[in-house]
């Protein structure tokens, strides 16, 4: 069968399961719409959680970053599982306790201030409408190349799917929709995974893989790996990284921006009871781990088969000629994120890194004029069942599972942003006496403008893909996370300390971030040159959110001990989230 | 909610120890073995490279979960004892 259908299949198939499913649970009031209802099992909420969290970015493009840095990029893995453990601990159980329907709404409740209501709401809509930005254009490329359509017809495609079952069914219907996407996504993940395992070190488990005997060459995988790309001048996969401070704040900014990011705070407000919010924690790690423990493998081996692919005769003979490269190169050309350029007109492909000055000699002895291929990260996860050689329908798989992955944090995203409009600003601020029926209504109007810029920008990226999430996760960790723990744990935080907190948190982050990325992303803004010697202390700007979670933490202690206590009645509320007692269902009086 | 008929206090203070000694454990795994202490566990081999290596890639992620499950179980446990646990 042509490839062309079997992917329509997958694709379609799958799209057909999302919209039956929000059917059936159609949003009725204002509590199925922001939390479910409150009655979702903790298992079926981990596994929704675990789709809302993986997105574009953990399902395309993680794998290809760790193959690309090795040991150095393991700063995802830990950064974005690490900060599950804090909410867990820290966060979870005592906002479900609290009982409401938003984040914003929490943090002005407990600050007793409208002001930081709103502060935490445009902290939420920035960092969320930045990042589904994201997911957008990942899903637009996904359809681009899997369904032969131009980029905007796919997005127009993405955004009509998502726009069905999010608006119509609210968390009821995205809650359901995502665990059915959780498993198209980690299926179309791990299959893959375990046929190139099984092809390269004779164990079906990715993850034990790695750790396993290369069969071919009867060496560790990993040592094969690190012998075949030293050899071309690369530097050694597993390699330790010299800046460890950077290393230890970029992964700590993951975390506390993970455990900030509004969308997934709020899956913890539609379980019943206050236990089931902690187990939940635990049952989404569980089903992020199954991705997250088996992306490593991927990562390692698809750099392993590349470079078999590239040179057939191993490193030491000649490079492939590019007439005979494999079909899969040859489509990813068209799209312009493989690029081959024949340097030394000796029509193979040489690739190597000509950036090594210790490798230069080699290259030149072997004939080699400069490096002559290209690819973008991103292709790897998506192209790696074609690397291995494997049949059609798992490429068909891929496709489905790549879409999942991104539909299913985009709509996470929408439900977020539509609640912080509908629910604290109309309701909170301009019209507090609209009906149930009328709230229901405005939620579904901003989830639909919202869906429609979303897709305008992810048609018109502006350019800054990379720096958007070092954004999203920024505003998260130096304004969000730091509000909310303090909030819980520390009774003496007034809405004076509070406030200056977040805004020094998020001002000392967006400021660090600007200077050297531009002011606002314009190109050519920025103020000093995007490179380590510049950086202060060697922070990198991606690494600065926990900085800035510090700086607020600090400021809003000083603050709240140069000013007046809260008052009895805020102080009583502290206390009472505290304990599980009497958590009712979430509510929003 | 002042005047529980509960001890309050030292259910919030066990609460605490338990957050406490779990954070650094998570930071031990993560920030300790995977990454500063590192080049101290390069001697142990696991499958053609170190520890810590293993520690990054996978070992924090387990170490994570078993920790979300183990606070989780002591809670629930703590939840009854101090006979704040919902009806």
């Amino acid at each position: 069968m042509d490839q062309f259908i079997i992917n329509l299949l997958f694709v379609g198939g799958s799209f057909a399961l999302y919209i039956g499913i929000a059917i059936w649970a159609k949003a009725g009031s204002t509590s199925d719409f922001y939390v479910a209802g409150g009655g979702v099992h903790p298992i079926t909420n981990g596994a929704a959680i675990g789709a809302d969290w993986m997105s574009a970015a953990s399902f395309i493009s993680m794998a290809g970053l760790i193959a690309a840095g090795g040991y150095a990029n393991s700063t995802f893995l830990m950064g974005w599982t690490g900060g599950y453990v804090l909410l867990a601990m820290l966060l979870a159980p005592y906002l479900r306790k609290f009982g409401k329907f938003t984040v914003p709404e929490f943090i002005g409740d407990r600050f007793y201030s409208k002001n930081a209501r709103f502060v935490a709401v445009a902290c939420l809509i920035v960092a969320s409408v930045t990042y589904v930005i994201g997911q957008m254009a990942g899903a637009g490329v996904a359809f681009s190349r899997f369904l032969e359509v131009d980029s905007t017809t796919g997005l127009m495609i993405a955004a009509l799917v998502v726009f069905v079952y999010a608006v119509l069914g609210g968390m009821k219907g995205i809650t359901y929709t995502q665990v059915a996407q959780y498993c198209v996504l980690i299926i179309a993940y791990t299959i893959p995974a375990v046929f190139i395992s099984l092809q390269l070190t004779g164990n079906p488990l990715p993850p034990l893989g790695l750790f396993s005997t290369h069969v071919d060459s009867g060496m560790p995988l990993l040592e094969k790996l690190d012998q075949v790309i030293t050899d071309l001048g690369f530097r050694d996969y597993t390699a330790d990284v010299d800046n460890k401070l950077n290393m230890v704040l970029f992964t700590l900014s993951l975390m506390i921006g993970t455990a900030g990011l509004p969308h997934v705070i709020i899956r913890f407000f539609t379980v019943p009871k206050v236990a089931d919010a902690r187990w939940s924690a635990g049952w989404a790690l569980v089903f992020i781990a199954l991705l997250y423990l088996t992306a490593p493998a991927v990562a390692s081996m698809a750099r392993l088969n590349l470079m078999t692919t590239i040179y057939p005769n191993g490193v030491d003979g000649q490079a492939i000629e590019y007439d005979e490269r494999p079909q899969w190169i040859q489509e990813w050309e068209v799209t312009g994120l493989i690029q081959f350029e024949d340097k030394n007109n000796d029509g193979r492909i040489q690739f190597y890194n000509e950036g090594n000055p210790e490798f230069a000699d080699e290259a030149e002895a072997r004939g080699w004029e400069g490096n002559e291929f290209t690819y973008n990260n991103d292709i790897l996860v998506l192209a790696n069942p074609e690397i291995a050689n494997l049949p059609g329908w798992v490429v068909g798989l891929i496709a489905a599972g790549g879409l999942a992955a991104a539909l299913s944090t985009a709509a996470g995203l929408l439900l977020a942003i539509s609640s912080a409009v509908s629910h604290d600003l109309i309701k909170g601020a301009f019209k507090p006496d609209i009906s149930e029926k009328g709230e229901l209504l405005a939620a579904r109007i901003s989830m639909a403008a919202a869906i429609v810029v979303a897709t305008y920008l992810g048609a018109n990226p502006p350019g800054f893909a990379a720096q958007v999430v070092a954004l999203a996760f920024g505003i998260a960790a130096a304004s969000l996370f730091p509000a909310l723990m303090m909030g819980i744990f520390f009774k003496r935080i007034n809405n004076k300390g509070a406030i200056a907190g977040m805004l020094a948190g998020l001002g000392a982050t967006l400021v660090y971030i600007f200077i050297f990325l531009g002011w606002f992303f314009i190109p050519g803004t920025n103020n000093l040159a995007n490179t380590p010697d510049n950086w202060l202390l060697g922070i990198s700007p991606l690494s600065f959110g926990a900085v800035g979670a510090l700086i607020n933490f600090a400021v809003a202690f000083a603050v709240s001990h140069a000013t007046e206590e809260p008052p009895v009645e805020i102080q009583e509320l502290v206390e009472s989230v505290r304990y599980p007692r009497g958590a009712g269902k979430a509510t929003d009086h | 909610m002042s005047g529980h008929d509960y001890d309050a206090v030292n259910y919030w203070k066990a609460n605490l120890r338990l957050i406490f000694g779990s954070l650094i454990v998570w930071a031990l795994v993560s920030y300790g073995f995977a990454i500063l202490l590192r080049p101290m566990l390069a001697g142990i081999p696991v499958g053609g490279t170190d520890l810590g290596f293993w520690f990054a890639q996978q070992g924090s992620i387990l170490t994570f979960i078993a920790l979300i499950f183990h606070y989780a179980w002591r809670m629930n446990k703590l939840d009854e004892k101090f006979d704040v646990h919902e009806e």
